[in-house]
């Protein structure tokens, strides 16, 4: 379970640019399911995100992470989780360009200490998976944009994370490649992943594995469908 | 602890196939780098080589050179100073000699033509040098012809070529028997060049001195530590003038480093940042970069050192040579002995390597610090 609990992120704090993000957020997000948040432009989304994810420090109110109060451990401990409980899949994917898609995927596992076999070995299974076996070698920048996704999706998976965090992933996307993404979110669902993703495309939030769909609205939840 | 290592491992196997990329950048880098490692390598490497050479041939000089004085010049020695060094205490050998230089106005060089003291050479035949053979293109066997001092022509059968061992100071060498030794340089029965002394005991090579002077004021002493020290000074003068003409080089390298190494581009900014979100700490993103200027470096450096272990122990120092070595006009083929001083490699390890991680430590470091969640906006 994720729980949020009077969640509030203020940028700039106390510079005549202050501008509180989130504004109080009170959340449970239980895990094994596919939740989808959902507003306008600029209502706050990824910055929930960053919360939740452990890429950035709520300045009011607690994440609790199964049990675990995350949002005041110091820098190091919240690497170490992000590294092994979460998985990222960025909306413009942010691959390594110039080095194999190999080395892409393995990236998050390095700092781990395991091994270097064990990491390829892994890497291979997930690129086999997500049809990509043929590219393990090829330059992660001639890839296609669905192919980039894919990779970046088993870069996420390498450190086997409970939840799965996706910034608008089909912003860049045409509608089959759309189908085939929320074809591997099932996937991992089914596996028994935690999938949490933003988007404010029909297609993503009306899905029918999607379990809940959070609206956003300046920084506060608006509404909960079931 | 073993996985300490095995990250470790794979940051550095990262990075290594990250170097393959910008190789263009990191070739020039590598390239200048190495340069600069190679210039100043080979004037420590040569520079060292020779003061050794020096001192390897002085060696063999005797300890004590005594000359005459006429009018405050090096004048002839009558041989009879021979028999009244000998009385004095502490002397083990003395050893007249008779050399002096020859003009060749064809080639427009000087010859050291000598008597040797240690081998007797027969009448009508020489033994010379490197330098003068090739200059003179020849070979055992052949023939050479000199002018004596009255103007008569006097011929010599080249019995030996000196080899090439000790060739820095052998190279002009021209060695005749002492009978055509006076008849070509009209000098006297009885008179001598010099005359060489040896001590018995080492540590008394002043007093014995001391004693020579006073016993023949109109001579002059010239001890072997003396020559040493001269020659170091003027080593080690010319090695200090070419370090700091390539002061400037390292310099200008500074700065191409400062730059080529530090400035860190968007596209390495936002790789930083997207490192630090998919769980690498900042200690592990400048693990990396050390890593990185850690090949760069290492590999210039063993490229630019091998360079220069071949340019001086194989090319024989070719591109210094005119610098180092003064103005011979026979330039001696000059085959140092290979040797590589350790403390050496390690000050040149400290001023190359050192400074370049550290130059590029400093940027990364501050780029590493960057929020982990940047990435999610960019
Ligand atoms: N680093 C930042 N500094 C200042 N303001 C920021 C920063 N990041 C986001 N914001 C502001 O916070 C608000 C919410 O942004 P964001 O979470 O990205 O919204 P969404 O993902 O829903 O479009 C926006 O108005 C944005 O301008
Ligand atoms: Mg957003």
């Amino acid at each position: 379970m994720i729980v949020l609990d009077g969640v509030r992120k203020a940028f700039n704090q106390g510079k005549p640019n202050e501008f509180w993000a989130i504004r109080g957020i009170d959340l449970e997000i239980e895990l094994g399911r596919v939740t989808v948040l959902q507003g306008p432009s600029g209502s706050g989304k990824t910055t929930l995100l960053t919360l939740i994810g452990c890429l950035a420090r709520p300045t009011a109110g607690r994440v609790r992470l199964g049990g675990r109060d995350i949002s005041g451990l110091p820098e190091r401990f919240l690497t170490e989780i992000r590294r092994n409980s979460f998985g990222f899949v960025f909306q413009q994917f942010h691959l390594i360009k110039g080095v194999s898609v190999l080395d892409n995927v393995v990236l998050p596992g390095l700092p781990t200490g395991r091994r270097r076999r064990e990491l390829t070995d892994r890497a291979h299974a997930l690129l086999s998976r997500l049809t990509l076996a043929d590219k393990a070698a090829s330059n992660a920048e001639w890839l296609s944009g669905g192919e980039a996704q894919r990779v970046a999706i088993a870069r996420a998976l390498i450190n086997e994370p409970e939840v799965v965090i996706a910034d608008e992933p089909t912003a860049n996307l045409d509608s089959s490649l759309t189908e085939a993404f929320l074809a591997i979110v099932a996937a991992l669902k089914a596996e028994g992943r935690t999938v949490l993703m933003t988007s404010h495309d029909p297609l993503i939030y009306r899905a029918e594995m999607v379990d809940r769909v959070l609206s956003m609205r300046d920084g506060r939840l608006v509404s909960q469908a079931p | 602890m073993t996985d300490w290592v095995e990250k470790q491992r794979n940051i550095l196997d990262f990075t290594l196939s990250s170097l393959r990329r910008r190789k263009g950048r990191h070739l020039g880098m590598l390239a200048v780098y190495a340069a600069i490692v190679f210039l100043l390598a080979s004037v420590m490497l040569f520079s060292h080589a020779i003061k050794r050479e020096a001192a390897i041939v002085l060696a063999d000089a005797p300890e004590i050179v005594v000359q005459r004085m006429v009018a405050g010049r090096h004048d002839l020695i009558p041989g009879a100073y021979a028999d009244r060094l000998t009385g004095i205490r502490g002397v083990a050998a003395v050893t007249p000699r008779l050399w002096g230089y020859y003009y060749d106005a064809a080639l427009a060089a000087n010859y050291t033509i000598l008597v040797p003291t240690d081998q007797a050479v027969p009448a009508g035949s020489v033994v010379i040098g490197g330098g003068v053979a090739r200059a003179r293109g020849a070979g055992v066997g052949d023939t050479l012809s000199f002018r004596g001092y009255g103007g008569e022509q006097f011929f010599f059968t080249v019995a030996e070529v000196l080899p090439h061992a000790s060739e820095l100071v052998a190279a002009d060498l021209f060695l005749i028997a002492e009978t055509e030794y006076r008849a070509m340089l009209g000098i006297d029965d009885g008179a001598y060049t010099d005359i060489a002394v040896s001590v018995r005991n080492p540590r008394e090579v002043v007093t014995v001195a001391n004693k020579i002077i006073a016993a023949l004021p109109d001579t002059r002493v010239i001890l072997r530590e003396e020559i040493l020290r001269t020659y170091d000074a003027l080593f080690d003068w010319r090695e200090g003038l070419m370090l700091v003409l390539l002061t400037g080089a390292v310099l200008a390298f500074a700065i191409f480093a400062g730059d080529k190494a530090s400035g860190l581009s968007a596209e390495e900014r936002r790789e930083i940042g997207l490192l630090k979100a998919v769980g690498w700490e900042t200690t592990d993103v400048i693990a990396m970069k050390v890593w990185e200027g850690a090949a760069v470096s290492l590999a210039a450096f063993l490229a630019g050192y091998l360079l220069a272990y071949l340019h001086v122990f194989h090319f024989s120092g070719a591109l210094f040579e005119p610098v180092l070595k003064g103005w011979a006009v026979l330039y001696p083929e000059f085959r140092p002995a290979a040797f590589v001083d350790v403390f050496q490699v390690l000050t040149l390890f400290f001023f190359t390597v050192f400074p370049y991680t550290v130059a590029t430590i400093v940027p990364i470091w501050r780029a590493a610090i960057i929020d982990p969640d940047a990435i999610m906006r960019s």
